[in-house]
């Protein structure tokens, strides 16, 4: 389960920016994960919950925004939505894509106390 | 006075605030990973990743290329498994430099228990290095561990529709490996649907049918090798 790596990765992000900012309690984080950024919601939910405990992310409200898959065809040079990987261009058919968007995994941002 | 700790409130700031963070949640892996291509770079050494589900034939085919090419390349491994040390014996027994990572309860090798790996292994320059990430498809694919390319490997045992089932991993690969064509005779598996599915998700998917047991198909397997070692950007 990659996604107890990812959380761990974001609870030492928010802890250091924590500390540089001089506070000592996290209450807001608003983070970025693409729908095809590969994390599964649930083992993500699951993880979470499991690993900030005794964090200063214990009781940080979580905003997660979830930006939509977006692939452009090299053929028709036209963008569009996709919801997965192997998701045909919808005028052509093909699979000569350029994923554009819905890769994010970034924290953005913190409200700290 | 600040009502906080009642000290000038010179040195430190109080109350809520925003902190703008905007950092790539991989970029500590990131940064490992580019540290360790540097390396390779350095040395002139093609790093493998080798990725697949357990038991698709990693070590087998490691084995055989081993046996085979021994004398025309320099190799080594690292084996990064969850428990045993199995698979670095293989490779030992073959008479290849291996070390092996045991990553305990985690599911995938990361750049830094690669960079540590190095430390102890100093491979040689211009060789080749494979490194066989934890049987696993979901995953390794969100690790970069600085390789050259990354090989994914499914058996014609596991079923033709495995691309779609596991998108991310064949999307971030540039070579597939079918193995066991063998047991093809035997299975409800066709290699024209793997290969459509898998070139769905990417189209600059280079696929290569071979069998470990019986030898089908490795000679293609070992061009690829040499040709990516006689590389002009890695001379
Ligand atoms: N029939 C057949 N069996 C194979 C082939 N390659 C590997 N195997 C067997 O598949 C099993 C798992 O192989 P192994 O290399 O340990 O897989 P790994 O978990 O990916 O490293 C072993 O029993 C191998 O002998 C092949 O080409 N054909
Ligand atoms: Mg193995
Ligand atoms: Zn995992
Ligand atoms: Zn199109
Ligand atoms: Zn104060």
């Amino acid at each position: 389960m990659h996604e107890l790596s990812i959380v761990m990765s974001i609870i030492e992000i928010a802890t250091k920016q924590m500390e540089g900012a001089d506070a000592s309690i996290i209450e807001e984080i608003e983070l970025e994960i693409g729908a095809l950024s590969g994390v599964e919601e649930n083992s993500f939910e699951f993880a979470w919950n499991q690993a900030v405990k005794n964090t200063p992310l214990k009781n940080a409200i979580r905003k997660i925004h979830k930006p939509e898959g977006i692939a452009t065809c090299l053929d028709c040079m036209i963008d569009f939505s996709i919801q997965q990987l192997y998701d045909p261009c919808p005028v052509c058919g093909g699979h000569f894509l350029n994923i554009k968007n819905g890769k994010e995994l970034k924290v953005k941002s913190l409200v700290v106390n | 006075m600040c009502a906080t700790c009642g000290c000038d409130g010179q040195d430190h700031v109080h109350g809520k605030r925003i902190v703008d963070v905007e950092q790539d949640i991989l970029h500590q892996n990131n940064l490992l990973a580019e540290r360790n291509r540097g390396y390779f770079e350095a040395k002139n050494i093609l790093a493998l990743n080798l990725v697949s589900s357990p038991g698709s034939g990693k070590t087998t085919l490691l084995e055989r290329t081993l046996t085979d090419l021994k004398g025309q390349l320099d190799f080594c491994v690292i084996e990064g498994d969850q428990q045993t040390t199995n698979d670095a014996d293989r490779i030992h027994a073959t008479g290849t430099k291996v070390t092996q990572i045991n990553t305990g309860k985690g599911c995938h090798l990361d750049s830094q228990m690669i960079s540590h790996a190095l430390q102890g292994l100093k491979p040689k320059e211009n060789s080749i290095m494979f490194i066989e990430n934890v049987g696993n498809l979901v995953c390794p694919a969100m690790f970069d561990l600085g390789e050259k390319e990354r090989v994914v490997i499914i058996s014609v045992t596991e079923g033709d529709d495995k691309p779609l089932k596991y998108p991310d991993m064949f999307f971030s690969s540039t070579l597939c490996i079918v193995n066991k064509t063998d047991l093809l005779p035997y299975v409800p598996f066709s290699i024209e649907k793997v290969k459509e599915n898998a070139l769905k998700i990417n189209k600059d998917l280079h696929i290569i049918e071979v069998s470990c047991t019986n030898g089908d198909g490795l000679q293609e397997w070992y061009s690829w090798l040499k040709s990516k070692v006689l590389a002009p950007e890695t001379v």
